[in-house]
């Protein structure tokens, strides 16, 4: 385009251009470098691979930190992640494919009301929203004492700080991010297809499963993304809900980093997190960049 | 289609636990921050007793104010750099690097939070034995804030730039506007919801981040999400219920501002524009 300019045009791509390649590029090849290191009682606490020495620059990596995580704890608890994060993504598709289902058969003038309801709970505090699982998981807690009441239960049993309330907080925060791309698909679908399905026969449920379901697959997709991506990751919610046996590789490279003071080996837990999760993230590219032609 | 009955039951059903599951814990946390009683659990009596204790918490005060003076900075920052960024994509069609740029502009948004920070900090520790700066604090929390809502923001001014009517720029450069000045008058305004948006959402991203902020943070600058994530950690209290109450009356009250603010613009663009066109006729 030739109407700003050239300078224009240089300024407008080049700004946020340095920027995310000085503030996010550049970082990640410095964990990489990091990763490399050796891990040393010094501040910063490690030795970079990369040194000038004699005039000339001197590459001296380690792959030590990497075989310390392959083999140590660390595969398990980057399984116990995948593991956790695709559990959540099936609560959250089995919870918010109805919802997003009965909002999309609402009323129109519902419809946009029960969205913003969705999506109200995002534009509060998340550390909140946590929180106040916590008080309502608590021994003492709400959910426990209405149990007892109800004489299910004769002594309060343990809902906090285990799988349960680690499932329970993310089900929770993620939810609507489900529940946002389903019904995203749902209202792109054309009613007549449901009507003609009707009229051929078809009883509601199979209309649902045989017609509904699989032209929102785009949407139970990307809604799936978008929940087990950065559950995978997910720190927060595992340090505030989770007990000690439900570990998680967000919550480990945050030990390794602060508490152990091991940075190299914390970098190396990045390096291979960034490399699991590449795949989601260059679909999420593909599909994405189809959606929003240049 | 004719919906039968026992579908419309079906469907208040879902939406009625869908919906209790989403608000019942937040309407708990208001209810007992008006408790009386030390105890998180336990109705003591309404009480307005914990704002007051809250009212006289230094420590929370100081991260409020911290964590509003990051979040407008940010926010500010995200604002200028995703909306050069979303224009960019949108308008210059294929220039040199135009896929590594939208793989930078979009990798943030599913790089899990804890390798962000991590990342920047180690970039802050470097460049500080390099250059001796920055110091770590509120501009690096800043810097952080602004990287990752920024993608955001680009995402907003680019969808808001392909329902865009560019016959308005040909319009103004064909009577004779100097490119720059279209830009700032005509595509500018065009695109000012985006950017009121991605302002807020950037805000609001900056308000609510405790990971990133806890990686990259010096010791004497802490944000509120860091200061209820340190207090959280050790237990609940009735003063975080307090806390959570106000926190979510703000929201609640910007979040109406807000969209009263978009359906009187909405009404107004809607509206015949007779006299808009009378006036600079």
């Amino acid at each position: 385009m030739n109407e700003i300019g050239r300078l224009g045009r240089a300024v407008l791509i080049g700004f946020p251009y340095a920027w995310f390649g000085l503030f996010f590029l550049l970082p990640l090849l410095i964990v990489l470098k990091i990763a490399l290191g050796r891990s040393a009682d010094a501040i910063p606490p490690y030795i970079s691979p990369l040194s000038w020495s004699h005039g000339g620059l001197a590459f001296d990596p380690t792959l030590a930190n990497f075989r310390d995580i392959l083999c140590g704890g660390c595969m398990r608890a980057y399984g116990a992640s995948l593991g956790t994060a695709a559990l959540a993504t099936v609560l959250c598709l089995l919870a918010g494919y109805p919802i997003a289902y009965a909002i999309w058969r609402s009323p129109p003038l519902w419809r946009n009301l029960l969205l913003f309801l969705v999506m109200l709970p995002f534009w509060t505090s998340f550390l909140i929203r946590v929180y106040a699982w916590m008080a309502i998981l608590q021994p003492s807690g709400l959910l426990n004492r209405v149990l007892l009441a109800a004489g299910l239960i004769e002594a309060p049993v343990p809902l906090l700080y285990n799988g349960f309330s680690l499932q329970l907080g993310l089900l929770y925060s993620y939810l609507p991010f489900m529940i946002l791309p389903i019904y995203g698909s749902l209202s792109q679908l054309d009613e007549a297809l449901l009507e003609a399905a009707a009229d051929l026969g078809a009883r509601p449920w199979r209309v649902l499963a045989e017609v509904v379901v699989p032209l929102s697959l785009p949407g139970i997709g990307a809604g799936a993304l978008l929940v087990f991506v950065p559950a995978v990751g997910e720190f927060v919610i595992p340090d505030l809900l989770a007990g000690p046996g439900n570990l998680m590789i967000g919550k480990l490279l945050w030990a390794q980093f602060f508490e152990n003071r091991d940075w190299p080996e914390a970098a190396a837990i990045a390096v291979l997190m960034v490399a699991g999760l590449a795949v989601p993230i260059l679909v999420a590219q593909r599909v994405i960049g189809r959606e929003r032609p240049a | 289609m004719s919906r039968p009955a026992s579908g419309r039951w079906l469907r208040a059903v879902v939406l009625g636990f869908g919906f209790g599951f989403l608000y019942l814990p937040i309407l708990l946390l208001v209810i007992y921050s008006f408790n009386g009683s030390r105890l998180v659990t336990v109705w003591g009596g309404a009480s307005l007793r914990w704002y007051g204790v809250l009212a006289g918490d230094d420590k929370f005060r100081a991260a409020a104010l911290t964590s509003l003076e990051v979040g407008a900075l940010s926010a500010s920052a995200a604002v200028a750099i995703g909306g050069c960024a979303g224009f960019s994509l949108s308008r210059f069609g294929r220039f040199h690097g135009r896929a590594l740029f939208g793989f930078l502009l979009l990798a943030p948004l599913v790089v899990p939070e804890i390798i962000l920070g991590l990342s920047l900090l180690l970039l802050f520790v470097a460049a500080q034995s390099w250059i001796g700066w920055p110091p770590r604090g509120i501009l690096t929390i800043v810097i952080a804030h602004a990287t990752f809502a920024s993608c955001y923001v680009a995402v907003l001014v680019r969808a808001q730039l392909a329902g865009f009517d560019r016959a308005l720029e040909e319009a103004a450069l064909d009577l004779g506007a100097r490119p720059a000045t279209v830009l700032l008058r005509i595509t500018l305004p065009g695109i000012s919801p985006a950017l009121v948006s991605g302002w807020l959402l950037a805000f609001t991203l900056s308000l609510d981040d405790v990971v990133v902020a806890s990686f990259v943070s010096g010791p004497s600058s802490t944000t509120l999400p860091m200061a209820v994530y340190s207090s959280v950690r050790i237990g609940v209290t009735p003063e975080i219920n307090a806390l959570a109450t106000v926190f979510l009356g703000l929201v609640l009250a910007v979040m109406t501002a807000a969209g009263w603010a978009i359906a009187r613009q909405e009404r107004r663009r809607r509206a015949p524009d007779t006299g808009a066109r009378r006036g600079r006729g």
